[in-house]
Formats: C-alpha cells, sequence, structure tokens
C-alpha cells in the first residue's frame, strides 16, 4: 500500500516574477519539466502543477447563511505556496528523495507532507 | 518445589536488557511503534506477576516477545471489529516466529528509525533512549534537564510523525547512510554516558548501558567499516570503558584521572581503541568522535596524561563543535598546561549555570588557587546539582578536605 505525500513549493512571496538572485526561470522551468517528465515514468506522478500568485486568490467562506467573498490570500505571509506536487512513495525515505530532486529543479524549499489514509 | 525469588532489581535488570530486542521485533511484525510499547507495558504487567510467581522463565527475553506479540494480536483483533483494515493488515503480516537470534538487525532498524532526520535532534535522542535503551521517561528528562511532560510530548508527537509520514523501519538507502551516522553515533554516545554517569540508582556506573552502547557501537562499525566516525565512536567509547574499573575505588567514590591506578584499566579495550584511532589518523577525514577519541588516545598513552597534546587536541575539537560543553572540558586541559588561573577565567565566561560540572570544575580550580571559601560554595553547588552518587561523594569529600 504505497502513501501519497504532497510536496508543496515554498516560494517567496513574487516568485517567479522577481526569482532570487541566482535563480534563472528559464532553466527552471526547465528542470521542472524534466522532473516532471521523470515521475512521470517512474509511475509515482498523481497530480501537480504552478499556481499563479497569492493575488489571484479569492477567500470563500460558505459557513453562515450567505456566502462571503474576500479579496486575496487567506494569509499575508513572506512564504507562499508555489505549487505542488502529489505523489505516491513507500515510505517518507523515497518521498524525501523525489523532494530533493524537486527541490533542485524548482530552486526552492519544498514541504513534504504525507495525506490522511484514503478510506 | 520451591520457586527461586525473583526481586523488582531482578525484574528490571531483565526489562531493561531485552527492552530494545522484544520493542523491534513487535515494531518489525506489527509496524506500529504505538502498538508495540502498549503490547510491551502489558506483557510486563503479566511479567511481575508471573515472574514473582513462578519464578523466571528460562528465557525472559523469548517470554516477553511472546506474551507481547499475543497482546498485540488482542488489540488488533478487538480494534479490527470497528476497522477492517487493520484486520486485512493483520493478514498480510502474519505474526512472525522468527527466534531472537535474528534480532540483532532489527535492533539496528529500529535506532535508523529513531534516529532519522526528518524528526528533530531532542526527539530522535528522547525516542532511541526510550525505545532502544529502555530508560524511563523520568531518567530520559533528567538528563536532558527538562520537564518530564515536556519529555512525553516530543516522544508523542516523535511517534504521529513516524506513524503518520511512514518514516520507515529500516537501514537507510546508501547514499543516504553516512549522514544518517552523525545522529546515530550521537545517540549512542548519550546512551553510553547515561550508562557511565548513571543518573538513578546506587551504582554509580550502570555498566549494561555502557555494554549496550559499545555494542551498538561495534554493530555500527561492522555496517559501515569505512567511516571515520564510527571508528571514532567506537575508540572513545573503548578507550573510556576501558578505564571504569580504576574509575571508582572500592566504596564508590569518583577517583580523579590524574589518581586512577593505571594497571586496572582493561588493557585489550585501550588496544583495541589506540588500533582505531591510529585507523583514523591514517583516513584524514577528522570529525568530532576521531578527536575525542584521540584526546582519551592521550590520557590512556604512556605513565601520564601528556596535557599539551590534549588542549592542541581541545582547540581542534573547538572547530568543529564550538561548543560550552567543549570549552569548559578544554578549560581543563588549560590548567594543567597555563595553571589554573588561566583556567578560572576562561570557565567563569561559560554560562553553564544549571550543569555540574562547572561548578565542580569551578570548585577545583578555586581550591588549587587557594581560595578556599568560594570553592568551597562552588562544591555546594556541584553536590547539589550531581546525580551520581560517586560524584557526590567525591565532591564531598574534596570539600571537607578544603581548609578552614
Amino acid at each position: 500500500m504505497a502513501q501519497e505525500y504532497m510536496l508543496s513549493v515554498i516560494h517567496p512571496d513574487g516568485f517567479p516574477t522577481a526569482p532570487p538572485e541566482g535563480v534563472d526561470p528559464e532553466a527552471m522551468f526547465a528542470a521542472v519539466d524534466a522532473f516532471n517528465r521523470e515521475i512521470t515514468e517512474a509511475g509515482i506522478w498523481v497530480f501537480g502543477g504552478g499556481l499563479m500568485p497569492p493575488e489571484t486568490a479569492t477567500v470563500v467562506d460558505g459557513q453562515g447563511a450567505e456566502t462571503v467573498l474576500a479579496d486575496g490570500p487567506f494569509a499575508e505571509t513572506k512564504e507562499v505556496l508555489g505549487g505542488f506536487w502529489v505523489i505516491t512513495a513507500e515510505n517518507l525515505d523515497e518521498a524525501l528523495r523525489w523532494a530533493s530532486k524537486a527541490s533542485k529543479a524548482c530552486a526552492s524549499p519544498v514541504e513534504v507532507r504525507p495525506f490522511q489514509p484514503h478510506e | 518445589m520451591t520457586v527461586p525469588a525473583v526481586s523488582d532489581a531482578d525484574v528490571e535488570r531483565i526489562v531493561r536488557d531485552e527492552y530494545a530486542r522484544v520493542v523491534a521485533t513487535l515494531v518489525r511484525r506489527f509496524g506500529d511503534v504505538d502498538l508495540a510499547e502498549e503490547a510491551i507495558g502489558e506483557a510486563l504487567l503479566i511479567a511481575v506477576r508471573s515472574w514473582r510467581r513462578d519464578g523466571l522463565p528460562p528465557n525472559p527475553g523469548g517470554w516477553l516477545v511472546t506474551t507481547a506479540g499475543n497482546r498485540a494480536i488482542d488489540r488488533i483483533r478487538r480494534e479490527s471489529v470497528r476497522d477492517a483494515r487493520q484486520k486485512e493488515a493483520l493478514v498480510l503480516t502474519p505474526g512472525s516466529t522468527d527466534p531472537l537470534g535474528a534480532v540483532d538487525d532489527d535492533r539496528l532498524r529500529l535506532i535508523f528509525m529513531c534516529c532519522h532526520p526528518a524528526l528533530s535532534v531532542e526527539a530522535r535522542v528522547a525516542l532511541t533512549l526510550r525505545l532502544v535503551a529502555g530508560l524511563s521517561m523520568a531518567e530520559i528528562a533528567q538528563a536532558f534537564l527538562v520537564p518530564e511532560t515536556t519529555m512525553a510530548q516530543r516522544l508523542t508527537r516523535a511517534k504521529r510523525k513516524i506513524k503518520g509520514a511512514r518514516i520507515p523501519f529500516g537501514v537507510p538507502f546508501a547514499q543516504d547512510l553516512p549522514a544518517r551516522v552523525s545522529s546515530v553515533a550521537a545517540v549512542i554516545y548519550l546512551v553510553f554516558n547515561q550508562g557511565y554517569l548513571a543518573t538513578t540508582g546506587d551504582a554509580p556506573i550502570r555498566e549494561e548501558l555502557c555494554a549496550e552502547a559499545v555494542r551498538l557501537a561495534r554493530l555500527l562499525r561492522r555496517l559501515l567499516p569505512d567511516e571515520p566516525e564510527v571508528a571514532g565512536l567506537l575508540a572513545l567509547l573503548l578507550l573510556t570503558d576501558a578505564r571504569r574499573p580504576a574509575r571508582f575505588d572500592d566504596e564508590g567514590t569518583l577517583v580523579p584521572l590524574a589518581e586512577q591506578d593505571r594497571g586496572r584499566w582493561i588493557r585489550p579495550l585501550i588496544v583495541e581503541g589506540h588500533d582505531l584511532v591510529r585507523e583514523c589518523l591514517r583516513k584524514q577525514r577528522p570529525g568530532y568522535y576521531q578527536i575525542l577519541a584521540a584526546i582519551n588516545a592521550v590520557h590512556t598513552d604512556g605513565p601520564a596524561t601528556d596535557w599539551r597534546q590534549v588542549l592542541a587536541l581541545y582547540d581542534q575539537l573547538l572547530t568543529v563543535a564550538p561548543s560550552p560543553v567543549v570549552r569548559l572540558n578544554r578549560a581543563v586541559a588549560v590548567a594543567e598546561v597555563e595553571g589554573p588561573a588561566a583556567a578560572l577565567a576562561e570557565v567563569d565566561a561559560l554560562d553553564l549555570v544549571p550543569y555540574h560540572a562547572w561548578h565542580a570544575t569551578r570548585a577545583d580550580l578555586l581550591r588549587r588557587l587557594d581560595r578556599p571559601a568560594e570553592a568551597a560554595q562552588a562544591y555546594d553547588a556541584a553536590i547539589a546539582l550531581a546525580d551520581n552518587t560517586g560524584q557526590q561523594t567525591f565532591l564531598s569529600r574534596r570539600r571537607a578536605a578544603l581548609p578552614d
């Protein structure tokens, strides 16, 4: 039974429009494409993609009688979710090795978090 | 037929000795640390009752594995009524009938799991001391100068992460192995020290803990024969352990290194330790444990310690581990090379007030500087903080011998 892990790409706010020094966006996108091919061939790719910047976000709160909309991200933070992969792995060691490759490819730290098991 | 009496101390000793084996076997069988611990807890209660009534079984370790295994299966069955998935898991991983002889590698797997770099350093140490060394929560908390509740929370959180994130019970990938070694080495060294300077009980040295640490270091060395830090760790433990018979007198009082009867040191351990240190020097990849081992090689070479060499090695150690405790130990060498006044200035600059060795070192330096009133105060603070009976007796005698 394989476990699903989410690899979240942690970007400083503004990345990749204003990439940090030493990061070439073209090279980064090429490396991410190569990583995507690699995990697809390895058969562990579940889903993934890059996100538009936080200012495109809308927070929806439908808990009350009327749904309330708010412009912008839920919380203003210095680091934002830039994109993510969902992969399958046998255990954390395998997931961490893929995350290490993912981090190199997208030139950012990657947070690894297991999904709750499916019922 | 009379049943041989089984004391609480017997039971405690056996449990301590067998704990890691039992945990490792159950974790491999059931893949669940909490289940293993709960089952062992139940098995220990049964063991105390049954062993007191019927005497010790021929193989207490095997008895504990079997009994804890049965308790774990009972638990899974009870929970399976509510949760069909666990029933399936039980079918997929049938109960193992491996003999205890296959357990050594499981203990190493357990160690690598406990020392996984995805866990905080504090959690790695706590887990290993709890699950591998079988120390109580109180002992672990005391060893790390934190409240018991903090330690309990730390362990609970770490176990949740092992389970939730699927930290594997296994030996790491070959490429990851060296990177995992230093945290394992740190933990083994701590286990050794926990035994060398026992924090509970009347015996100043818990020999079984030192032996356990040495055994683990040897196992690690067998697995990683080319890793100099593993050789350094083993050398450090052997050269320290070799002095054990001379370290306390017949009344259990600490004997300082310079006053130890070198004839009582365990010669074969010193020879083996020196061989390992030479092997490390040839590899020319120095590290923390290798430098500590080299310091202990100097202490055990010839009729007396060459303190200039020791001081030079502490300077090298500070470049890889610039910690206040290293500076404190370096100051002891400074006292021998440059005199107690220079050493005291360095010791006083360190912020180690909760640490008994800081007070004990200050006390000794003040005594040598003929400042008995201040020395007495420092001895009192050291005695209050020392948790080893041999140390306490030694410090009390030194304090009593101060001039008025």
